[in-house]
């Protein structure tokens, strides 16, 4: 996926028309919409056959060890890695569920305040969580861990239990543990005030031991979370197909989704924010979304800038296995733009259908509620929204460069129809790489 | 690349995003004069194009209305997509001098094909001043 700059005049969508009226497909599969040549080419950028390999996290040395992938597996569906002893990253991440939970909030030792994320794909993202407070996978595994409502565990309680219950595999892929067993069981920079003061008693260069395992749990975690793949969906068949041509595509779409597939990359705007293989710009945006809790807007974005360029454990960080100079993202991210006011990240759409209820926190529980959104386009309760409306009908919309997403009842089906194809064609809902 | 290919692509980017409408006049000039004609800036992309949502580089000459390079000014970086409402997914910095007037704006990003502008504001020797540049980000389709 490439982009070229076009130095000639650009030309608006009348003349587009024109420009692709000899360029449809001569022999367009019976019984379905025809694709023009750059149709097409839209189309094929988001075949999963175009996803390239994750990048490379150089903050993480070990992403590719085939035994920092198993740590990760047994870590990921361990346990005793939370203070009730119920809560593994599974308990959220559900791996017979696409790696999520299909609550509105997920619920670990407490409840949250937003959704679980599904897991598949996350290495392609730079900014992980909502509101991409963490700049890697393996910070992010971290945080759930500390966290009072999610894990509920501390920095020393995790470092003990890799002692006692993973000594051989850790060692395996990071070398010797340091001693632990001398240190409070309790004790973190991020805890209650009893294990604060208990974090603060420790020797620092035995904190940052201790912090350096808690940073290896993460990244084994992570190693083992950019091992899965997703599975091709039922899309995915349709565009190899169509894009080969091969005249068997048309049985492999019904026309009312295929009517929806175009409007998802024309009319409705969709592609705008969920491209590429992942569906996803990978971006933040304010769409809108009424708050959960409207007594207390969630800011998103805005929030989380300060908390990734402070995290110990992002990419410029003491634990971090990067260069500095390879910190770029961090380095050059946005921080001061008022856009981020209630803005959360894109989520990717593969085998959406089978993961309601949607948005950051499980606000609507169909898809057609989702789409209906878009149509809709309120206000923001929090920032502004992206989205352009003919409010009440009134003069024209606010943002005159973006056309209003306005669907028929039969438009706004087909596109909930075509987003039903974006499940895995066999059971399972990823590989393993 | 084929001119009328490019052409092509760049319209397919701009209809496939809902078919928004850029300003008749859209001027995808690499070299302008900024607004109040204090200086003159040409931009230079890398020469091998950058996938989505890849950090990149670019190139940028600074200069008199004259022709005179124009050097140790301070640059500041901005831009987005003036259909969708939001900014650069990065936030670009000059990161280095080059010769000549040349300067590195680095951080450089596209999160997604269509029109996009890149807004430079400039403090050099003859003063402030401001220059937007547009630029199409499009597609290029191998299964075309």
């Amino acid at each position: 996926m490439t982009w070229v700059l076009s130095t000639t005049a650009a030309a608006l969508c009348g003349a587009l028309t024109v420009t692709l009226a000899d360029a449809y497909d001569p022999a367009p599969p019976a019984g379905l919409v025809r694709w023009s040549a750059d149709e097409k080419a839209v189309l094929a950028s988001l075949s999963l056959k175009r996803l390239p390999a994750a990048p490379v996290d150089p903050s993480n040395a070990v992403e590719r060890q085939p035994a920092a992938i198993e740590l990760g597996r047994l870590l990921f569906e361990d346990k005793r890695l939370s203070r009730n002893g119920d809560v593994s990253c599974a308990t959220c991440h559900d791996p017979a569920k696409q790696f999520q939970d299909g609550l509105p909030v997920s619920r670990g030792v407490g409840t949250g305040t937003r959704r679980s994320m599904p897991i598949v794909g996350a290495g392609h993202a730079v900014w992980l969580f909502w509101d991409g407070r963490k700049d890697s996978l393996w910070a992010q595994a971290l945080g759930p861990l500390e966290d009072a409502v999610e894990h509920g565990t501390n920095r020393t309680r995790v470092a003990q239990r890799i002692a006692l219950d993973h000594r051989g595999a850790y060692e395996a892929v990071f070398g010797a543990l340091p001693r632990l067993d001398d240190l409070p069981g309790d004790a973190s920079p991020k805890g209650n005030a009893v294990e604060q003061a208990a974090w603060s008693a420790i020797q620092p260069h035995r904190r940052e031991a201790v912090s350096r395992v808690f940073a290896n749990v993460g990244k084994a975690i992570a190693a083992y979370e950019k091992s899965l793949l997703h599975a091709p969906t039922r899309l995915d068949a349709y565009l190899e197909a169509l894009l080969r041509g091969d005249r068997a595509a048309g049985g492999l779409l019904r026309a009312n989704e295929a009517r929806g597939l175009r409007l998802f990359i024309g009319k409705a705007q969709c592609v705008s924010c969920h491209n590429g293989p992942l569906f996803s710009d990978q971006q933040f945006h304010n769409t809108g979304v009424p708050p959960r809790d409207t007594t207390r807007p969630d800011r998103g974005r805005a929030a989380a800038t300060a908390a990734v360029r402070s995290d110990e454990f992002n990419c410029l960080g003491p634990f971090s296995d990067a260069q500095p100079e390879q910190c770029q993202e961090l380095r050059f991210m946005v921080t001061d733009d008022p856009a981020l006011e209630g803005a959360f990240k894109t989520p990717g759409l593969r085998g959406v259908a089978d993961r309601a209820p949607y948005m950051h926190a499980g606000q609507f529980a169909t898809l057609e509620q989702v789409v209906r959104h878009y149509v809709a386009a309120p206000h923001a309760a929090l920032g502004h929204s992206e989205l352009t409306h003919r409010h009440d009908g009134a003069g024209p919309p606010k943002h005159a460069e973006r056309a209003p997403i306005e669907l028929s009842e039969a438009e706004i089906a087909d596109l909930v129809s075509f987003l039903r194809t974006l499940s895995p064609v066999t059971s399972k809902a990823f590989e393993v790489d | 690349m084929n001119r009328y290919i490019v052409t092509a692509l760049a319209l397919a980017a701009l209809a496939t995003s809902g078919c928004m409408s850029p300003p008749k006049d859209l001027d995808l000039a690499l070299t302008r004069p900024t607004v109040d004609g204090k200086y003159v800036v040409t931009l230079q992309p890398p020469a091998k194009p950058a996938a989505i949502n890849q950090l990149h580089a670019w190139q940028m000459k600074l200069t008199t209305p004259a022709g005179t390079p124009v050097p140790s000014s301070r640059i500041r970086v901005d831009g987005g997509m003036p259909g969708h409402g939001h900014g650069l997914p990065t936030k670009p910095q000059v990161t280095r001098e080059l010769p000549d007037g040349g300067y590195v704006i680095e951080g450089m990003k596209f999160s997604m094909t269509g029109w996009w502008e890149i807004k430079l504001a400039i403090e050099g020797p003859a003063g402030a001043d401001r220059v937007t540049f547009n630029t199409v980000v499009a597609e290029t389709g191998p299964g075309r």
